[in-house]
């Protein structure tokens, strides 16, 4: 029986029923609670995120200088290989998984997700395969790079290669176990009163990126596993010595690889067009626009993927599709930075870590998002591909974009799972650090790449070793700036101050139940009295109480704003 | 005095304006443009950084405006106006992205048209052959082309890159090169004269054609200066075709991730007078038949007993690889060619 079908029939009665707090121990089981499932992702992925960090702050510290003298070559390999590796597939993947494992049942009113055990099966796939990884430095890593591309992947190493393979294997499959439980949960667990557009955007957003898993996903378990009959069976699907095609390959890789880079994203835009609000005090500015360009963002997302591939076996047909459909991306993308622009415009901005971080996050994407046009166009792509200017576009997507974004909704949303608040100014410090050290470790790679610095070196050509400097001194701060989120994190969980239900005075379902949330969430389930960004409506009560019933209908009845009314009337 | 916001609106557009046209002009981020397709793309990125730094402007200007214009002040518990939208204002920037985008992308099909992509001998896949020995064992083909010279390459068989000018299509380059990416060398073939060599010497003001190949792993035959990059894949045939405007020596550099050593992977391409030229290559017809050449000519034929350094040690003065990189290239390494 689904947790749907247990939800609509029966009252709880057993003993999961029982409001409560979980003890430390439940964290380390396999739990079905969709709340420990999703602190068990953050913290595990924070983990890995550690570890990722202390790989890319080795390969910086071996291109302070030109010569290769740090590592071998051979290590710098499976340096690279394994930090791209950990940070797509063990850190924002697993984080972004983690935010909606914890958030989507308490924003959609649901006592857990919808298939509770599937849920943790997913989670306890990802430790497995993480040590795997990691544990391949003391065997023989892999280090073909995260792109693994034959026939270099099938020469490296068969363990290394190997074991990447599995590694990647199991944490698709973990993705797409939650990917189906997100879809489920958000589509058919809402609370009665909750209409699709009623829904927070971070449901908007979940929806578009598991679609996106569930399409993606099972494409790059058909290339790897055609890899490993090639690495392990002697096939030739991809070994142009056999007369196989190594295009296909990369072909099969970035039909996943791709539209990743939006499960990667799309759950921050949800995240940030979820908190923007809350401290802006205002209402999101245009919430079906926001919404369904997080659809168009995934549709479009599908079809660019050769745009990875302008330099290779493409044809030029092919080379100008892709550009074209990569370019319509900046559409949607746009409408949403907009969107996010004109919701703080105006507002009452309470500039906390949670806020800082949302607004770096926009600040650092737009820039990552204006270079990803610029290496859409062919003839550009053609001079940067390869060097060191994608290194720097997806460092502000990924970085500036993701990581931030997963700062921001941790700032925001820790008071709800620990009940209680982080620190303030060592939150201020952490994105202080953060924002100069990412500034300062990928603006200059951006004319290191077009001044013909290629990627994935160890050693380099001496006369781009001051910029190459820059950049190793901001991996250093990035790497100090953690300390204090660390100690932040650590010592606000233990003794940090009490939070109460809703110490942001927010309007989504996840606020109206204590902090932390009891087991099944809801004493009792929550009816939707309010649009999620119903901000500035007059007399609004933030704790929830009945007042008079007001329609789901977003929109407030016949209030259009002095300064707006002459420019049109509110949206719904 | 108190300026009316709408005269602030429009200085402040104005500003950015004149800023964004400025740095996309003046903002030195590229390396020198030794051809023709350079020019064409530098033109091309000068009007998307014009773009982008306003874009940037105005989305970064936004955010430190709000956050110090709109910040909560303190005791102030209110919240915002309620505005949830506002059609027209949305309609506007979704138009506008999508005209710029709509503009860039017509504007670099046009660049990469007059750059020779759509050159139907170079624009189509022309699929894989398979190629016949495993990889790393052996370089065939290289010593027998090196000893008798071929027939003038006639430019006639399909091989996926960067074409002719639409002028020029159909027509034969004046040079014709053979690239073969190997790790972790370029070798260079003159299919004319049967000349082989570590470094690209080529002519200013010809059309050179480049046949690149790889003959392991995949490489990618980047040259900076001239804004060019094709993959060089190992059972199919790439070409780059371009033509040289300054006399000059410049890096051509391996793009593709190509095992350790692939950062070693760079060599020399310089550009010529045509006497020059043509002295450098009447020096190297003769020194095919010098048998001090010749002992560094077998040695492009790595054999199973020798190792990569060994392999590379007579190209690694000409191609600028410090001997540091090669005394790292220790003999274990051959074990990846298995």
């Amino acid at each position: 029986m689904t947790q749907a079908e247990w939800q609509s029939t029966t009252t709880p009665t057993t003993e999961g029923a029982i409001p409560g707090q979980r003890k430390w121990q439940d964290y380390f089981t396999f739990n079905t609670d969709h709340k420990v499932i999703g602190i068990q992702y953050l913290v595990t992925s924070f983990i890995f995120y550690m570890i990722g960090g202390a790989l890319a702050t080795a390969i910086r510290t071996e291109l302070a200088t030109p010569e290769s003298d740090l590592v071998s070559p051979e290590l710098y390999n499976n340096l690279l290989t394994v930090h791209g590796t950990v940070m797509i597939f063990l850190w924002i993947i697993p984080a972004g998984s983690g935010l909606a494992n914890y958030l989507i049942p308490l924003m959609v009113g649901a006592r857990d997700m919808a298939f509770p055990k599937m849920n943790a099966l997913a989670f306890w796939m990802v430790p497995p395969a993480g040590l795997a990884l990691i544990g391949s430095f003391f065997l023989e890593a892999p280090q073909a790079g995260w792109t693994s591309y034959p026939p270099l992947s099938l020469m490296t190493g068969k363990v290394g290669e190997g074991i990447w393979i599995f590694t990647l294997l199991v944490l698709g499959t973990s993705s797409i176990l939650g990917a189906i439980n997100f879809f489920v949960t958000i589509l058919r667990m809402r609370v009665p009163s909750m209409g699709i557009n009623d829904m927070p955007l971070f449901c908007w957003s979940m929806l578009a990126a598991s679609a996106l898993i569930l399409i993606g996903t099972p494409v790059l378990a058909g290339a790897l596993i055609l890899l490993a009959f090639d690495l392990l069976a002697g096939t030739a699907f991809f070994n142009p010595t056999g007369g196989g095609d190594p295009i296909v390959y990369q072909h099969m890789f970035w039909f996943y690889s791709h539209p990743a880079v939006y499960i990667m994203i799309l759950p921050l835009f949800g995240a940030i067009s979820d908190i923007l609000p809350v401290h802006a005090r205002k209402p999101i500015f245009g919430y079906r626009a926001i919404a369904y360009s997080s659809l168009a963002i995934s549709f479009l997302g599908l079809i660019v993927w050769a745009h990875h591939m302008f330099t290779s076996g493409t044809p030029a047909w092919l080379r100008m599709f892709f550009m074209i459909t990569t370019m319509v991306i900046a559409v949607p993308t746009g409408i949403k930075v907009f969107g996010w622009l004109a919701t703080i415009w105006g507002g009452k901005i309470q500039l906390n870590s949670a806020m800082l971080f949302a607004m770096g996050f926009i600040s650092m994407f737009v820039i990552g998002g204006i270079s990803g046009v610029m290496v859409a166009a062919v003839p550009f792509d053609i001079h940067v591909h390869d060097t060191y200017f994608i290194v720097a576009h997806l460092h502000y997507v990924l970085f500036g974009g993701s990581v931030f974004g997963i700062y921001s909704a941790i700032y925001h949303w820790f008071p709800k799972m620990t009940g209680r608040m982080m620190n303030e100014p060592l939150g201020i410090v952490h994105f202080v650090l953060t924002f100069i050290g990412m500034n300062l470790t990928f603006m200059p790679m951006h004319e290191l790449g077009l001044l013909g610095m290629n990627r994935r070196i160890a050693l380099y050509d001496p006369k781009f070793a001051t910029l190459n400097l820059v950049c190793t001194i901001g991996t250093y701060i990035l790497a100090v700036s953690t300390l204090p989120f660390l100690a932040n994190a650590g010592w606000s969980w233990i003794s940090g101050k009490k939070a109460g239900n809703n110490p942001w005075r927010a309007l989504t379902f996840e606020w109206m139940t204590t902090s932390p949330p009891a087991i099944e969430n809801f004493e009792q389930l929550p009816v939707l009295t309010s649009g999620p960004y119903d901000y500035g409506l007059s007399k609004r009560n933030p704790q929830m109480e009945p007042e008079e019933s007001r329609s789901n209908v977003e929109a407030p009845p016949g209030f259009i704003p002095p300064e707006e009314a002459r420019a049109g009337s509110p949206e719904p | 005095m108190k300026i009316p916001s709408n005269i602030l609106t429009l200085l402040a557009g104005v500003i950015l304006t004149l800023v964004s046209l400025w740095y996309g002009q003046n903002h030195g981020l590229l390396p020198e443009a030794a051809s023709d397709e350079a020019a064409l793309v530098d033109g091309l990125f000068n009007s998307m950084m014009t773009v982008s730094i306003g874009l940037f402007i105005l989305v970064q200007g936004v955010l430190i405006i709000s956050a110090i214009r709109f910040r909560r002040r303190a005791g102030d518990n209110t919240d915002g106006p309620p505005i949830h939208g506002n059609i027209p204002l949305e309609i506007v920037w979704t138009a506008i992205p999508a005209v710029i985008v709509l503009v860039i992308g017509v504007y670099s099909f046009d660049i990469y048209k007059a750059m020779g992509g759509f050159d139907p001998q170079a624009a189509t896949d022309p699929g894989i052959t398979q190629i016949a020995m495993l990889p790393g064992e052996s370089v065939p083909g290289l010593i027998d082309s090196s000893s008798q010279p071929k027939p003038r390459h006639a430019h006639n068989h399909v091989a996926l890159g960067v074409g002719a000018f639409p002028e020029d299509e159909g027509r034969p380059a004046d040079v014709n090169v053979d690239v073969m990416g190997l790790q972790y060398a370029w070798i260079f073939t003159y299919p004319d004269s049967g000349v082989t060599s570590g470094e690209l010497h080529i002519p200013v003001n010809k059309e050179v054609q480049l046949n690149i190949k790889a003959q392991d792993v995949l490489h990618a035959f980047w040259l900076p200066e001239f804004r060019l990059k094709q993959d060089a894949i190992p059972g199919r045939d790439t070409e780059l075709r371009f033509v040289p405007r300054h006399i000059g020596t410049y890096p051509v550099i391996c793009a593709e991730l190509c095992g350790a050593y692939h950062g070693a992977m760079n060599t020399k391409l310089y550009v010529q007078s045509q006497e020059e030229y043509d002295g450098w290559l009447q020096e190297q017809i003769a020194s095919l038949n010098d048998p001090n050449q010749a002992i560094a000519m077998r040695a492009i034929a790595p054999s199973e007993s020798r190792s990569n350094a060994e392999f590379l040690a007579p190209f690694a003065s000409q191609m600028g690889i410090d001997t540091a990189a090669l005394e790292q290239l220790h003999p274990q390494h051959i074990s990846m060619n298995r």
